[in-house]
């Protein structure tokens, strides 16, 4: 099951390529000049989150150095080991709503901590793959129109992530934990 | 996030000091500004990868062609739109930007799509509808085919094999959209 379940992650990429490039063929677009003219972009977004990624590394690094992470986990550290889950995710599943930088910068950093294979680092990198952030999403789209009362919008996105959260726990332990 | 930022580097000090662990606080502070950089540079090449195939996709119409497949679940979800609001064209192009991690360009059509349901609003123009609500609780959940760029930061690290993650992403996202889609409908019975 396990592994079937493992190849499909690893085709999905392929397949969507794949079809991509079959299509652009077929509709007889420039698919080398277009490639090259979206990739330009990728630099870009490296360039833009770089401020966020070494604010919040930096912060993190230097909690962790000086200690007060170690309180804080002695702390939960009960509830957590109970449920399986690193103690370092839960900065992650509380700033995910909040920031999209910061969540990189703390999935980064928990990346150099534990290692890329890691079960910390996979776990992280569900969370951090499936979330967006839910403050600033609502910020822009009706800050956009005008929107004044949010009504039941911001209630909704975070019931929703906490929904997101528990469903990550869940299915990363059932791929990865062993 | 002003104050979550500033917290963590006083505590630091603080703890530091308390501690006497002042010389790793210092250093961890010198040390992780560079693996910052690190991180992010090495997020380049494969964001600038994934950014290219997705401008074929966006080129040759594929984009628009999966926008299309999905506007008759989107009928299911946003009843009482009118059936000829553009509305639904640009929601659809909002929802299959955002499924290929194309945030930047997921943005625009979201908000032409707040403005389309802005018209349709007849109650006050600064309360949200019902529409709105949902259309949000859709771009929150964040649903993604492919997380690009925890990918890239995950194989810039040195992960064995990091496309594992791509089905259980796609589980999870589908699990928050689905439950941010219920949870506003529910919602906005009682709001």
């Amino acid at each position: 099951m396990q592994e079937i379940l493992n190849a499909i992650s690893v085709w999905i990429l392929p397949v969507i390529i794949s079809t991509i490039l079959i299509y652009g063929t077929y509709k007889k677009v420039p698919l080398y000049e277009n490639f090259c003219d979206g990739a330009k972009e990728g630099f870009w977004v490296a360039i833009k989150i770089l401020p966020y990624l070494i604010a919040i590394i930096v912060a993190v690094s230097m909690f962790r150095a000086s200690g007060a992470l170690d309180f804080l986990y002695n702390i939960f550290k009960t509830p957590l080991e109970a449920l399986k889950i690193p103690a370092d995710t839960l900065a992650l599943m509380i700033t995910r709503s909040l920031s999209g930088s910061a969540t990189l910068g703390l999935f980064g950093e928990i990346v150099n901590t534990h290692g890329a294979n890691s079960y910390a680092a996979k776990l992280s990198a569900i969370i951090a793959g499936s979330s967006e952030t839910t403050f600033y999403v609502i910020a822009v789209y009706f800050g956009a129109v005008g929107i004044k009362k949010y009504r039941h919008a911001i209630l909704t996105g975070i019931l929703a992530d906490i929904a997101g959260i528990i469903a990550a726990i869940i299915i990363s332990r059932f791929f990865f934990y062993s | 996030m002003n104050y979550i930022w500033l917290f963590l580097i006083i505590t630091s000090f603080i703890f530091a000091a308390i501690n006497g662990k002042m010389t790793d606080v210092v250093n961890a502070m010198l040390q992780s500004s560079q693996a910052a950089v690190k991180i992010a540079f090495s997020l380049i090449g494969i964001m600038a990868f994934w950014l290219g195939i997705v401008k074929i996709a966006k080129t040759s119409g594929l984009i628009k062609i999966f926008s299309n497949l999905i506007s008759p679940a989107l009928g299911l979800i946003f009843k009482d739109v009118n059936k000829n609001s553009d509305a639904y064209s640009n929601i659809a192009l909002n929802f299959s930007a955002n499924a290929l991690g194309l945030t930047n360009a997921a943005t625009p059509f979201g908000i032409k799509a707040m403005e389309d349901l802005q018209k349709e609003n007849k109650g006050d123009k600064k309360t949200a509808t019902n529409a709105m609500c949902t259309l949000l609780a859709m771009n929150t959940a964040g649903f993604q085919l492919v997380p690009a760029t925890v990918l890239a930061i995950l194989t810039a690290s040195g992960a064995n094999n990091p496309t594992e993650i791509i089905l259980p992403v796609l589980i999870v996202t589908t699990i928050s959209f689905i439950c941010a889609v219920v949870i506003s409908k529910i919602l906005e019975r009682v709001f």
